[in-house]
């Protein structure tokens, strides 16, 4: 299997909670009010499960037999118990104590059973749930896992739902299922998701084929892209361009002189402080309602190495600098050169107007991104837009049936149930998502020339048969 | 064309969706030489389809008129001729992505039944990936191989035809994921687990009764799966209609336009509804979730081994 190695992308995982890091030495971690150090997990197969012990080293858990298999004593039903606050002897001091002198987990919530004078009264199903509760508490065990869409687009809604615009992973799920998204595509990605989408199309085609992401702003975001620990390859075939872009390239006025001279830091820099704020005013409103709210997910390594740098010459290089602003000149005419070459491949590969399929899930209106991007699909092939709200993909299917050259519209939303399975007590979860966003999907076919398409079959057939819209207007009154 | 890579024109031999309009298509093997019938009319093969680029519209022979398509598993899912029960696409996604499914992976699969579920597991492992799938039905089993054949997946699928609770999968240690769909999965739970990698893997099984799921949970964990996640998806889809409400005439338009609370010049109201105080309605657009739809079609236990 897979081994954990230095600079791995990896995830930590504590019952359903998420959390991504990047597993590098000496280097403090906190995840679920705990501390710790990764440096004993490397070397370890992914999956393993981990006990947080003094110092915060991690140990490997050894499986242990469930112990509690004493004299098994329960009562039956709770006419007895009485809450008077008083059934747990031991103090909220004693267990801090206990705590500090390192005792394992386990043992505190053996000494907490004990000396719960109702536990023995409660019944097998609340003594079972209650040690549930303890061990959560107590049990310091995390596993660390290798990420995959499965497991970011879980961690990325539960934690930080507002940097992907709420897109729950099942409606993700059906986003790549509805794309026909697989190896050896030509797709065009327009997400404002952090990159989660852009990184699960990436997952599904596996480095074969290639994918061209359009970006507003100065520079595409692909933070969450980053967990994934894609392999390089995975990046040669991935383009991007400007949405600014796409209508001059449209037109055929696009050449890359018009282009902007942006230095790339600057424009990332905004676009990611711009993220930040907002997700800082987000988790605000997150803790108010929580208080138990995570800290914000790890930052990558990468964006953590170039402050670190900055501030480095700040103290230490300030002599240097005019030397270093001279260097800096000429690598930055280096990037832009580069940045045009790249810009060129993708606005090649656009022209072609042969991709097979759409994906869109942004913060902006669906429909002009529709209008337009639709022009670069090639015909009998999938699209998908999400959007958080139902209303503006009503009107983007509107739109899109005046414009034509599209068969199969879909408006749609899923919606997921989880359940708790235990013998004698099975039933959905208590809560459940109230929404993860809707789709609407469809597919491209040849567009005739002049001619709208509103009077195909599928029209006829389709959204609203004449009769009906008559019965509404004619409702008796 | 084939279900794993796409190609731009019909070509003799492929399979083709003939799309007549809304929740109305089938599927057409194409051939030189013949025809096929819509409520439109003929399609002649030779002259309407070979050559011609998907995505095309196809005259018929009463001047009505079809959109040929490329096939995709989610087509085929709709189109494909069913000899069971099917898992349908929603299922499918979520599935596709809580086993971890990318290109490369090994898959185990049982019951094959329609090939429904198969189509889209090849689609996404290929070009590197297999799917193992194994069904007891003999002439089910040949079916399968045959559409594989005709689809242009072969080689990345192996239908073997044996009974998976008694002789497994045939295959061990090989696995990514395995897939069960059979009336008692929890007699196939540890065939599943020695057929996943010795590093471990991903499991499902699909369910239409809970009593099916705990019989499941509590085999899995017997066998040592972790993470058991029991879930269900269900698809809500939307018709898009504009409708129209009446205004009640509560006799207050002599005396007062705006006191029926819809200005017709007010800006707010010109994006989804629009007041029309002449006809006293007002028009506005709406997602109605359709009269009838999919309440249950099972129960999904995922589990990991590792």
């Amino acid at each position: 299997g897979a081994r954990i190695r230095e600079g791995d992308c990896a995830v930590l995982k504590r019952d359903e909670v998420f959390k991504a890091v990047s597993v590098l030495r000496r280097r403090k971690i906190i995840f679920e009010k705990q501390w710790f150090y990764l440096d004993n997990a490397i070397g370890h197969i992914y999956g393993t499960t981990f006990e947080v012990t003094s110092g915060g080293s991690l140990q490997p858990k050894q499986e242990v037999e469930e112990t509690p298999t004493e004299t098994k004593e329960a009562g039956t039903d709770n006419r007895n118990i009485v809450d008077d606050g008083k059934s747990q002897k031991l103090t909220h001091d004693d267990i801090k104590a206990l705590k500090d002198k390192g005792i394992k987990g386990q043992e505190i919530v053996q000494q907490l059973i004990e000396n719960s004078t109702t536990f023995r009264d409660k019944t097998e199903f609340a003594q079972d749930k209650y040690i549930k509760k303890k061990k959560r508490k107590y049990e310091a065990v995390i596993t660390i896992v290798k990420p995959s869409t499965r497991i970011l687009s879980t961690m990325y809604y539960a934690r930080e739902p507002g940097k992907i615009n709420h897109l729950r992973y099942d409606t993700l799920a059906q986003m790549l299922t509805l794309g026909n998204i697989h190896a050896g595509n030509k797709t065009i990605v327009m997400e404002t998701c952090a990159g989660l989408v852009l990184g699960a199309v990436m997952e599904r085609m596996g480095g074969y084929g290639s994918i061209i992401q359009m970006y507003p702003g100065g520079g595409p975001v692909r933070a969450a892209t980053s967990c994934f620990g894609f392999p390089k390859a995975f990046f040669d075939n991935l383009h991007e361009f400007p949405l600014s872009k796409v209508q001059s390239l449209l037109s055929g006025t696009f050449t890359t002189e018009t282009l902007p001279a942006e230095p790339e830091e600057n424009a990332l820099g905004e676009e990611e402080s711009n993220g930040l704020g907002e997700e800082r005013q987000i988790s605000l409103q997150e803790t108010e309602e929580e208080p138990a709210t995570e800290a914000p997910m790890e930052v990558n390594p990468a964006e953590e190495q170039d402050t670190m740098d900055i501030h480095a010459e700040d103290v230490e290089f300030k002599e240097n600098r005019e030397k270093e602003n001279r260097e800096n000149v000429r690598e930055k005419q280096m990037k832009q050169w580069e940045r045009r070459k790249k810009l060129k491949e993708a606005a090649a590969l656009l022209r072609e107007r042969n991709a097979d399929g759409l994906i869109v899930a942004s913060k902006f209106h669906p429909t002009p991104l529709l209008l337009s991007l639709l022009e670069f699909v090639a015909p009998s092939r999938p699209f998908v837009v999400y959007c958080q709200y139902k209303e503006p993909l009503l009107e983007c299917y509107t739109k899109l049936r005046e414009r034509g050259g599209v068969i199969n519209l879909k408006l749609s939303e899923s919606w997921l149930r989880n359940y708790q399975v235990l013998p004698d007590r099975s039933h959905p979860k208590l809560t459940m998502s109230g929404g993860g966003g809707y789709l609407l999907s469809g597919i491209t076919v040849l567009l005739e020339q002049g001619s709208s398409d509103c009077s195909t079959s599928e029209a006829l057939q389709g959204e609203e048969p004449s009769s009906k819209r008559c019965k509404l207007q004619d409702l008796p009154c | 064309m084939s279900f794993v890579e796409y190609g731009d024109t019909i070509k003799d031999g492929d399979t083709a969706i003939v799309f007549l309009g809304h929740e109305s298509m089938f599927p057409v093997k194409v051939q030189h030489g013949t025809v096929t019938q819509t409520k439109y009319g003929v399609i002649r093969h030779s002259t309407d389809l070979i050559g011609k680029k998907y995505g095309s519209k196809v005259t018929c022979s009463k001047g009505g008129w079809v959109f040929i398509l490329h096939p995709t598993p989610e087509l085929w899912t709709m189109n494909l001729p069913h000899r069971t029960q099917i898992l349908y696409s929603t299922d499918i996604s979520i599935i596709t992505m809580m086993l971890e499914l990318k290109p490369g992976s090994i898959v185990c699969e049982s019951g094959t039944g329609s090939g429904s579920l198969s189509h889209a597991l090849i689609r996404t492992v290929a070009p590197t990936g297999h799917l193992y799938t194994v069904e007891f039905h003999q002439q089910r089993a040949e079916k399968a191989r045959e559409e594989f054949r005709e689809h242009g997946v072969e080689h990345l699928v192996t239908v073997t035809n044996q009974d998976v609770c008694k002789n497994g999968f045939g295959v061990s240690n090989i696995a990514d994921a395995v897939f069960l769909d059979i009336p008692s999965p929890w007699e196939a739970i540890g065939h599943a687990k020695s057929a996943l990698k010795a590093e471990g893997g991903r499991i499902c099984s699909f369910s239409p009764c809970i009593e099916q799921v705990q019989r499941t949970c509590l085999a899995m964990e017997e066998y040592g799966f972790t993470e058991i996640n029991t879930l269900e998806i269900l698809l809500r889809v939307y018709n898009v209609r504009t409708i129209s409400l009446q205004i009640p005439d509560l006799g207050k338009a002599a005396e007062d336009n705006s006191s029926t609370g819809f200005d017709s010049s007010s800006p707010s109201h010109q994006g989804s509804s629009c007041a029309n105080l002449q006809q006293g309605t007002v028009q506005f657009k709406s997602g109605v979730p359709l009269r009838e739809v999919v309440g249950h079609t099972g129960y999904l236990t995922f589990a990991t081994k590792s």
